[in-house]
């Protein structure tokens, strides 16, 4: 661990490039699938992908619908006027000799989003965003003279969002990746599935004493927020070690060793690439026309930010509304539930949705069991009329969850449902008074510890069916003490 | 060699079993066999062809209609993806290359019943004006065979001029099917810019690539034209036709303004050229056409900007071709850059390999700037006179090449040199209109080109003013 005091004296800068998976049916520029998780190697494959003589990239207008979406997801508006370029390199997987990507006039300028930093906001840059395909994808077996070539993946429409270097600690960096990858799934731009590489960040970290910004590095591929957050952490003292030695930190490329928790260098950039971009002759420039954004926006699906502002009226303190958010489904079910049963049934149901928040802060797209909203509301007034304890109730949700079914039935066939007849409970408080009256005297002196042996009592008596505090009080009148006390 | 009936006649023939598809495609196997010292022609798919043949026959047995170019044989050039067929664009790079798709093009002929005979030499990736630049052979002019037929789609025009088939296919980057059809003697027609799917054919320079087709007739050029043109789902560039079509024209001369581009005539014009072309022009304006001179300032930059333009982006098309997927590739490599330099060392000729380094250069940084865009700003002021010429006129007038077809060998160390039969017809690309080669006359028994230009999507106008220029100049 490098010493704070010294940590201290230096202003870490971050900027985060991330790439995002569009969720199209079909490539970028062809008509193949766009879901290569589990197809066998070179399946997604058209003449266009393969690269074949004649073969001409055709605009998928539904990854440009996305991108345009991803657009009010950032916080700004699409470019009317953009246009794609050729990346030019020579590699295995990239099967024409240039990636399409968008050079200098991207479909998204400058954006801001606002990031949560421990429950408090920080609005962050961001430069622009562009839409290119992803390469295929090579591997080098272990002790072989060969590799491999998978171009199931060339052609996958990606986002590439930089941001601006607005962040200086490894926090804001995870949060920051943590805020697009909610907005991403929000907006339904990506699947924003980190297993399967949908979305994965780009670390550029500098540290410097003075004002002018250090010689940074940048770390590619991470994949999970953790790490984001780690790599920045590495960074940062690496090159503050480095610097204390009297050395220069190199500007470079480098990789993330989970293992090993720590960053390594790829390649030096000191001799930039010169991959002579051009525009793409084969792609017209995509031209946005207004009604076409209007209609997107118009279909736009709330965001992280809108859902925020909506349960703010619920009073949550700021990790319930965090957990909620990780789960979209969760969040719209709470809104939904809001805006026609309340907030106390909203505020009841989202603690209930919490437990379906994985507690490992790497979220995963869990295909949460999501219940009706009415069986909830439905839940939420058993416990409101007192006819369900709080704890039965999540017993009738996880069965209401797995099997679904009514929840008034369920309760039934598990006799949880609370007896809140109150002849029936007082006939039973009398039995129990009379046959424990050495703590009924006792509740009468005022040792109030002894009612909760009497209420367990009834409730032992009542084959648990009792309402706990319907017996309370019945108790109290039997013995005629004053209401509250 | 007697020539072809007009393909309404020998399609409407084929429907009404006059004569079979089968015979047609005979007569045109046996043209091509026969005049095989031309070297016109790559390969010929007879097996393809006579079966495609049969079934149309049977289909005409059976009734049913089948199409506008019924039983009509025609020859791609070789640059086109013909579906089970080698495709190789005359280069050592594409040997062995067997199409797995086919050209959006033949596709649409294809499915009017014309068939596919054969596939036509041309400059290694269309990269030449005579042929010379093909890895395979050099193609004879059909009126002189110690001269080049033109290119890049010479194989094309001596093909159809040789009567091997009633039309062929050819590309246009900068010149390539009107320059082969002015040393041919054959009708040369280059469409407007997005006019044809380029989908299937291979790249040259994507930005000024077109399709069109070589023939001895405006009205078979019409035709084929009206087959293939269209929007097409597999290339993002084409666009709508024109509801009229473009064939059934009606010759119209008289009343069209027609502006004799001062560029054109002026030095560096064959003396005999220059002749035929004012005689033609002399024609037009006793048959009712006006006559207006007029001058394009920037038409002289016309070939720099082309020569900078067409290269990058060559150097970028031509990265698919690594050794790696298909094609030539170098087997004794140990390592992968030398599996990448290998193949493409051997499998690329002189010119393409001339093409790739000056791309490279024009896009390299530092020196974008000062060729790439500097060159993309000319072309932006070359369109806007274009469109500013055709304000004032219909049709504009000139040459299609400086002189007649050279002699074989007399250019090819001289790249400059053969570079400068393309000054002429580059403009038409770089602005995307359409324009047409008309035989004009000889000079010494070698065949003139009279080149016509309308503006963007003006085919069908270019095409009608052309029918009449044919009938008033042959």
């Amino acid at each position: 661990m490098i010493d704070p005091k010294l940590k201290a004296q230096y202003t870490t800068t971050i900027g985060i490039e991330c790439h995002v998976q569009l969720k199209t049916n079909t490539k970028l520029f062809s008509a193949v699938g766009n879901d290569a998780r589990e197809a066998p190697a070179n399946s997604l494959v058209s003449h266009i992908d393969f690269g074949l003589p004649g073969a001409l990239p055709v605009l998928n207008k539904e990854a440009l619908t996305l991108a345009v979406k991803a657009a009010f997801a950032l916080g700004t508006e699409p470019e009317r006027f953009s246009k794609f370029d050729r990346k030019h390199y020579f590699y295995p997987d990239l099967p024409k000799g240039y990636q399409i990507t968008q050079f200098d006039e991207p479909i998204i300028g400058k954006g801001a989003i606002t990031i949560q930093v421990d429950g408090q906001p920080k609005l962050i840059g961001i430069t622009r965003a562009h839409m290119e395909e992803d390469a295929g994808k090579s591997t080098h077996p272990a002790g072989t003279d060969y590799s491999l070539v998978d171009l199931n993946r060339a052609g996958t429409p990606l986002l590439e969002i930089v941001s601006e270097p607005d962040m200086h600690t490894s926090a804001e960096a995870k949060a920051y990746a943590y805020e697009l990858y909610l907005r991403m799934r929000y907006a339904e731009v990506s699947e924003a599935n980190l297993y399967y590489g949908n979305m994965r960040f780009d670390v550029n970290v500098s540290v410097s004493k003075t004002d002018q910004l250090g010689t940074r590095s940048e770390t590619k591929n991470l994949n999970s927020f953790r790490s984001v957050e780690k790599a920045v952490d590495y960074e940062v003292e690496r090159q503050i070690n480095v610097l204390e030695r009297g050395e220069s930190v190199v500007q470079e490329t480098r990789g993330w060793n989970d293992d090993k928790q720590a960053t390594f260098s790829q390649r030096s950039k000191e001799n930039a690439d010169d991959y002579r971009y051009m525009p793409d002759p084969d792609i017209p420039p995509v031209e946005l026309d207004e009604a076409f954004i209007a209609a997107i926006k118009a279909d736009m699906p709330l965001l992280p930010d809108d859902y925020r502002s909506k349960f703010a009226a619920i009073d949550f303190d700021g990790k319930v509304v965090a957990d909620i958010l990780a789960v979209p489904e969760s969040a719209k079910l709470v809104a939904q539930i809001l805006d026609t049963a309340g907030p106390e049934h909203a505020r009841r149901i989202a603690f209930w949705l919490m437990l379906n928040t994985p507690t490992d802060e790497e979220p995963t797209v869990t295909a949460a069991p999501i219940a009706p909203a009415e069986q909830l509301i439905k839940l939420s007034q058993l416990v409101a009329d007192n006819k369900l304890s709080s704890t039965a109730a999540k017993e009738v949700l996880a069965v209401l969850q797995q099997q679904g079914g009514d929840v008034e039935a369920i309760a039934t066939s598990k006799n949880l449902m609370q007896e809140s007849d109150e002849n029936a409970i007082a006939a039973i408080v009398t039995e129990v008074l009379a046959a424990n009256p050495k703590a009924a005297e006792d509740v009468k002196n005022g040792e109030m510890k002894a009612i909760g042996f009497l209420v367990g009592q009834v409730m032992k008596q009542s084959q648990g069916k009792a309402n706990p505090a319907l017996a309370q009080q019945l108790i109290k009148r039997q013995l005629a003490l004053p209401k509250e006390g | 060699m007697e020539q072809w009936p007009a393909i309404t006649i020998l399609a409407a023939d084929v429907q009404a079993g006059r004569t079979t598809a089968r015979s047609l495609v005979e007569r045109s196997l046996k043209a091509i066999a026969e005049q095989a010292d031309f070297k016109a022609i790559i390969v010929s798919l007879d097996e393809r062809a006579l079966a495609r043949a049969d079934s149309i026959d049977a289909q005409v047995s059976a009734g049913t209609a089948v199409g506008r170019l019924a039983g009509v044989p025609f020859i791609a050039k070789d640059n086109f993806l013909v579906y089970g067929a080698e495709t190789t664009a005359a280069s050592n790079i594409l040997k062995g290359f067997t199409a797995p798709y086919q050209a959006a093009a033949i596709e649409k002929l294809e499915a009017e019943g014309a068939i596919c005979v054969a596939k036509a030499n041309l400059d290694a990736f269309a990269h030449g004006s005579s042929t010379e630049n093909s890895d395979f052979m050099t193609t004879k002019n059909p009126h002189d065979t110690t001269r080049v037929p033109g290119g890049s789609s010479g194989g094309s025009a001596a093909a159809v001029v040789l009567a091997m088939a009633p039309f062929a296919l050819g590309t246009d980057t900068g010149g390539s099917i009107r320059l082969p059809a002015s040393y041919c003697g054959a009708v040369g027609y280059k469409p407007t810019y997005g006019l044809v799917s380029r989908s299937g054919v291979v790249a040259m320079a994507s930005s000024t690539d077109v399709i069109g087709p070589l023939t001895m007739s405006v009205d078979d050029a019409a035709l084929v034209l009206d087959v293939m043109a269209g929007r097409d789902q597999l290339d993002g560039t084409t666009i709508e036709k024109d509801v009229a079509g473009y064939d059934h024209l009606s010759a119209t001369i008289a009343g069209k303004k027609v502006g004799v581009i001062k560029e054109y005539l002026a030095e560096g014009i064959a003396p005999g050229v220059k002749q035929q072309v004012e005689a033609a022009i002399a024609k037009l304006k006793a048959a009712g056409a006006e006559i207006i001179d007029l001058s394009l300032p920037s038409l002289p930059t016309a070939l720099a900007v082309y020569y900078i333009l067409c290269p990058a982006e060559v150097s970028s098309n031509l990265g698919r071709y690594d050794g790696q997927r298909f094609g030539f590739s170098y087997s004794d490599a140990t390592t992968l850059d030398e599996s990448y330099k290998q193949s493409r060392s051997r499998g690329f000729g002189k010119e393409a390999k001339r093409r790739i380094m000056i791309g490279t250069y024009v896009l390299s940084s530092g020196y974008y700037d000062a060729y790439y865009k500097k060159a993309q700003t000319v072309r932006t002021k070359l369109i806007n006179e274009f469109m500013a010429a055709f304000e004032q006129v219909d049709i504009l007038v000139g040459p299609t090449a400086p002189d007649v077809a050279f002699k074989i060998g007399e250019n090819i160390d001289d790249p400059l040199k053969m570079y400068l039969t393309d000054i002429l017809t580059v403009a038409a690309n770089l602005v995307g209109v359409p324009s047409i080669s008309l035989p004009a006359g000889t000079v010494d028994g070698l065949p003139v080109g009279l080149q016509l230009m309308a503006a963007q999507r003006a085919d069908r106008a270019l095409l009608a003013f052309a029918k009449g220029a044919e009938e008033l100049i042959a």
